[in-house]
């Protein structure tokens, strides 16, 4: 069963692709490109289609999906956490 | 799938251009018309009324604007025929006049002087006669270059850009090299992501246009923000669904045109193309908005992916829509056309998910309703570019 997807290889994000991901729940990733497999501990609860990270960040850094810069941190995450508009802004606008 | 010899059937309008729907359209120019043209609807059943809420004291562009958009709207190959009414005879008839360029039966009607009743009843007596004539219009078989086919997303997520939009991504691909006529847009929605479209722009000059479009949108929105959009791009909806950034949203966005297609062009709002090939409108990123100015520059069905579940449909130009999310799929079906969740859980190759939405294409532009036209959304949405006079 695969619980989340990542674009590509070096993306920092996978998508939650089930409903109902608890914390502390072992999760199976699939690299959609390079048609690899990952694992992950879920550190958060996530809901289905929000993103869980895939390595720890520090305010400052930046999230890259598809290969590219998708934002900035803006409160630090730990790999496995849920990372979304609480802890990641836009560069533009 | 093998396009090579693919064929549809539709119907050939004078032009040359090949509809597949038969609409016999009461068209208001007007507010002050929609309730004329409704009453039309009600008399003669099988017309279709496009009502909206526009079309008094616009001036310059705005009004431009106004006018291609009906215009275009009356002219597309799925409209048979029109009867325009609008509040001033003058205004009607240079609807009209633009429709009837297309070589399609219109006749328009003004109110003033007139008054409802008599103007219901004229353009009744027309819409009856247009209806009959087009009930005996038959399908004919189409090489597949004669369908134009656009998209647009809507209420996006993350599932979007993994799964609904390469999906129609991967159809581009595969029309592409059959000269389809192919459009895409959002001006705005490409934040983040417009150094990907600019590189996929077949000329220089091409990509000059499209850098120049773009830029001008930013100061739109640069001039009249108030906070960093995060209450509206992305839309509340979008967070819901997990996107967090406008940059995200417009990675997703973007593939809904593939990766082999070239930007051969970029046109305005409600604008003609030209040519065959892919390209690309200047537009709002609002669905209805840019859904309808897709109908008024004469495509004939559309392709909309969606994650959290937008409804949208046109009276003009049938919506398909598609989603990869299985939550939208299981809490939302009667409003999707293409379940593609089978690619979240490696069930679908893009490949199989391309060819099961071209699949529903041919069969939505041989006659079958799409979810929206059973559900009756007909949503009909002009853009406004500033205030009225």
């Amino acid at each position: 069963m695969i619980h989340f997807v990542v674009h590509e290889e070096g993306d920092g994000v996978g998508v939650v692709v089930v409903e109902g991901i608890k914390s502390g729940q072992s999760l199976k990733g699939w690299i959609m490109e390079d048609d690899k497999d990952l694992e992950v501990t879920a550190k958060s609860d996530i809901p289905i289609g929000h993103k869980v990270a895939l390595r720890d960040y520090q305010p400052g850094d930046t999230v890259i999906k598809y290969g590219v810069d998708i934002g900035k941190v803006v409160r630090s995450i730990r790999k496995g956490e849920h990372l979304h508009v609480h802890n990641v802004k836009t560069k533009r606008w | 799938m093998n396009l090579s010899n693919s064929t549809f059937f539709g119907f050939r309008r004078e032009n040359g251009r090949v509809g597949v729907r038969n609409h016999v359209l009461i068209l208001p120019v007007d507010d002050l018309s929609n309730a004329a043209a409704q009453a039309v609807e009600h008399n003669v059943k099988g017309t279709l009324a496009i009502p909206h809420p526009y079309g008094r004291l616009q001036f310059g562009a705005d009004l431009e604007l106004h006018f291609r958009t009906l215009i275009g709207a009356g002219s597309n190959p799925n409209v048979a025929a029109v009867v325009v009414i609008c509040i001033e005879d003058t205004w009607a008839k240079k609807v009209a006049d633009g429709i009837r360029a297309s070589g399609k039966p219109v006749s328009h009607f003004g109110i003033e002087q007139h008054g409802d009743h008599d103007t219901i009843m004229r353009a009744s007596k027309a819409a009856r006669e247009y209806l009959q004539w087009a009930s005996e219009l038959r399908r004919e078989e189409r090489p597949l270059k004669d369908l134009w086919v656009s998209t647009k997303c809507g209420e996006s997520d993350t599932t979007s850009g993994c799964g609904a939009n390469p999906t129609v991504g991967n159809a581009f691909d595969k029309m592409y090299p059959h000269g389809v006529t192919m459009v895409f847009g959002e001006t705005t929605e490409l934040t983040g992501g417009e150094h990907l479209v600019a590189a996929r722009c077949r000329t220089d000059e091409v990509r000059k246009k499209f850098q120049f479009v773009f830029d001008r949108y930013q100061q739109v929105i640069e001039r009249h923000k108030t906070s960093d959009l995060m209450d509206s791009q992305p839309t509340k909806g979008n967070i819901e669904g997990g996107l967090t950034t406008i940059e995200e949203k417009a990675l997703g966005n973007i593939q809904k045109i593939g990766r082999k297609c070239l930007v051969d062009g970029v046109i305005d709002k409600a604008e003609v193309p030209t040519g065959p090939g892919l390209w690309f409108m200047d537009s709002s990123s609002a669905a209805a908005e840019m859904v309808t100015l897709c109908a008024a520059s004469g495509f004939a069905v559309h392709l909309f992916p969606t994650g959290q579940g937008n409804v949208i449909g046109n009276p003009i130009l049938p919506v398909i829509k598609l989603s990869a999310n299985p939550r939208t799929v299981r809490t939302m079906s009667e409003h999707i056309d293409v379940d593609v969740t089978g690619l979240l859980r490696k069930e679908l190759t893009p490949d199989q998910a391309g060819d099961k939405l071209l699949e529903c294409m041919f069969r939505t532009a041989n006659g079958r309703l799409t979810a929206a036209e059973a559900l009756g959304h007909r949503e009909f949405v002009l853009t406004r570019l500033y205030e009225s006079a």
